[in-house]
């Protein structure tokens, strides 16, 4: 399901058009432009998929660890898919793939994704957030806000840029 | 004890406005109340029986005369005038209104208080010794490793949607009086030969309906790495705990399917998959830490009030019953710590008053360097009261009813608040606990029954600890009508047990007498005076035990 209207909050508060376009298992391929496609249908066409001159992005199960995948290093985006927000093993993932594998890619979070989660996301090292459809991303977004220190010094701050400020 | 930062500070009023805007958006139903309960959970705020409950952490047990004031106020402007102390050593109110909890909150933010992490699925509070810094025994003060803990645990951004709750106990003493093996982690503070401190850490332990005792994960984990490995710990946790099933969702089902040793390899792993140097506990922040908890300044002159002690204990045998019972040596000549019993007959176990809230604040600054203790089992302590101040403690306690000379024998008993107020209870707890102290009302009997440790649970949830009670009793609904399964030879501490069930479940109105028939079998068997019925249990069996309450089998 291609969602061409949609948009995605980045992890400095900006809200901007999806550069990804979303591909469910049936949709052709396009000739052109950045596709984000499931793992199940990444790992059944490996090869064409990478061979395309376009960023590749691949949506990830929770149990599943991206950083273990040999075709990592290719992948412009890795996503986890939150098919409930009290999932909290996209948490441990995203920080193994962003802090210990250096992993410079975009991370993002989709599915049940809602503001109340965005701020411990992004310090997991998730930097995209598809935010649940029936909500708006811009408040979500308000989310980064929600503290301005932190414990844990080893993980980062949200800072939300100049831009994104209202 | 510790002072907020700059950072903490904020931290605690940045949450404050955070949920003040969760509840907005709840009553503006712009949040459902499935959005929502997670949200109110990791907030310490439960939609009970009657209303919303809200649970208020007290770290390590551990309060300022200002704090607890702030107790007393919110008791008294947004509850019914009272408050629970939990087991976990927490504090409870069970009447808040939802739109007045943000307000709580910032009560209890202006007193360096929160309620963040008292409930959901993350780090909860990290309960202690409540002997830390005075008992003898101790090998370390285990207070400052706790703030550490919570510091690291606060809005830990990868641990706060965890498969279940995760709970965390410290103790600096060989003697383990926080049951730090009914932890999902444990930390025993010990020193290695070069006199270093580390910790034998415990994992896996917990009550609920499957108890296990914590098995030791590592014999010595080095202070410098207190952080990281319990990190490993919780990232192991969080990937591979049972998320299908809430029943067997705890560290402790993971460590039983995998073993302590398969689990102690993948931990091994992550560990050694990525060292970030900056997650050393240095030494250098360690004693900072440690500043905060250094000792008071003891009368290094005080009496030790022998001669007076022995005067008044002659003159009032009231003061001697109390004294024996209630207070405990402290490892300062001179000095003594004081348990205010919250077993008093006809109030709920725990329970306390706003007014006597106040008036032990009052007495604290008075007497225990304006300090307050709560103990895991739901009473309180003045740690460190001059022994020539011990009569005037006792007079000033007996006006407002906390003086009751109970502390260990059986009518000292921990007790979940059951049917009464929780909405999981299967049957009430706490009219069963005054049901044995009406049977058990002769302080002299009590006192020839000796250590008891008595712990009542309204249903398999264990709130109440019932696996570990010397005699435990579990609440059960049969076909609607109250019973009560009854389990003996269980310990918290370092000769951890889980009780034995000694046979069917008896009915409520049965549940004295049945008390009486056990107790009446171990005064026969006892080896003496000074054998505890633990001690007797463990010797003797169950077996003489059951064929009092069910006849010859």
């Amino acid at each position: 399901m291609a969602r061409p209207d949609h948009k995605l909050l980045r992890h400095d508060g900006a809200v901007v058009d999806d550069p990804f376009v979303t591909l469910d298992d049936a949709d052709p391929v396009p000739a052109e432009g950045a596709v984000l496609v499931s793992f199940a249908r990444f790992d059944a066409d490996r090869a064409a998929l990478l061979g395309r001159a376009a960023p590749l992005g691949v949506v990830f199960g929770a149990a599943q660890d991206a950083s273990s995948d040999p075709d990592l290093a290719r992948l412009a985006a890795v996503a986890w898919n939150f098919t409930k927000f009290a999932d909290g093993r996209p948490y441990s993932h995203a920080r193994n793939l962003r802090f210990r594998f250096g992993f410079s890619g975009e991370i993002r979070a989709i599915g049940d994704v809602l503001r109340d989660q965005i701020h411990y996301l992004a310090r997991c090292g998730f930097d995209a957030f598809e935010v649940r459809a029936d909500r708006d991303p811009a408040d979500a977004g308000q989310g980064l806000r929600d503290f301005s220190v932190n414990y844990q010094p080893w993980l980062p701050q949200p800072v939300v840029s100049a831009a994104a400020e209202d | 004890m510790y002072v907020y930062n700059d950072v903490d500070q904020r931290i605690v009023d940045e949450r404050v406005d955070q949920f003040r805007d969760q509840v907005r958006r709840r009553l503006a139903d712009e949040l459902t109340e499935d959005e929502f309960r997670p949200l109110r959970l990791m907030n310490g705020l439960y939609l009970q029986r009657h209303a919303y409950m809200l649970r208020v952490a007290i770290p390590y047990g551990l309060l300022s005369t200002r704090q607890m004031r702030a107790l007393a106020h919110i008791a008294r402007t947004w509850d019914k005038g009272y408050g629970h102390f939990t087991t976990r050593q927490n504090i409870q109110y069970n009447w808040p209104e939802l739109e007045n909890v943000p307000d709580i909150l910032a009560a209890l933010a202006a007193v360096e208080m929160h309620a963040i992490q008292t409930s959901g699925n993350c780090v909860r509070n990290i309960s202690a010794d409540h002997l830390a810094g005075i008992a003898g025994d101790e090998v370390v003060d285990p207070r400052p490793y706790c703030e550490l803990m919570r510091q690291w645990s606060t809005f830990h951004p990868e641990f706060s949607y965890l498969p279940r709750k995760f709970k965390l106990a410290f103790t600096g003493s060989p003697d383990d009086r926080a049951a730090v093996r009914f932890h999902d982690i444990g930390y025993r503070a010990v020193r290695n030969a070069a006199g270093e401190v580390g910790f034998v850490v415990y994992v896996g332990g917990g009550l609920g309906r499957t108890p296990v005792i914590g098995e030791v994960i590592y014999d010595f984990v080095p202070e410098v790495d207190l952080l990281r490995v319990t990190e490993s710990i919780l990232r192991i946790y969080n990937l591979e705990g049972d998320r299908e099933n809430k029943y067997k969702a705890r560290i402790k089902i993971l460590v039983r399917r995998l073993g302590v040793e398969e689990f102690r390899n993948r931990v091994d792993a992550d560990l050694a998959a990525h060292h970030d140097p900056s997650m050393d506990l240095s030494p250098a922040a360690v004693a900072t830490m440690t500043a905060f908890f250094a000792p008071h300044h003891y009368d290094p002159d005080a009496p030790d009030a022998d001669a007076a002690l022995a005067a008044q204990t002659k003159a009032d045998r009231g003061f001697e019953q109390w004294r024996r019972k209630n207070t405990v040596p402290h490892k300062v000549p001179g000095y003594h710590g004081v348990i205010l019993s919250l077993k008093v007959p006809g109030i709920a176990p725990g329970d306390a008053t706003d007014d006597q809230m106040e008036a032990v604040a009052a007495l604290a600054d008075e007497v225990s360097f304006g300090e307050v203790r709560v103990l895991h089992t739901q009473n309180l302590l003045l740690a460190d009261v001059p022994s020539d101040r011990l009569y005037e403690t006792w007079q000033t306690l007996k006006l407002v009813r906390l003086a009751e000379p109970n502390v260990g024998t059986l009518t000292d008993a921990i007790c979940c608040p059951g049917l009464d107020f929780c909405s999981l209870a299967n049957a009430s707890s706490i009219p069963v606990v005054h049901q044995i102290a009406d049977a058990f009302s002769d302080y002299d009997e009590l006192y020839d029954l000796g250590e008891i440790k008595l712990k009542v649970s309204g249903c398999i949830n264990a709130c109440g600890h019932h696996h570990i009670g010397h005699i435990g009793i579990l609440g059960i609904d049969r076909r609607g009508e109250e019973y009560y399964q009854i389990s003996m030879g269980g310990s918290e501490g370092e000769d951890a047990a889980l009780g034995d069930i000694i046979g069917r479940a008896v009915p409520k109105a049965d549940v004295a007498d049945v008390m009486r028939k056990l107790l009446a079998v171990y005064v026969e068997e006892r080896s003496g005076a000074e054998e505890r019925l633990l001690d007797t249990y463990r010797r003797v069996g169950l077996k003489p035990f059951q064929e009092r309450v069910y006849g010859p089998a």
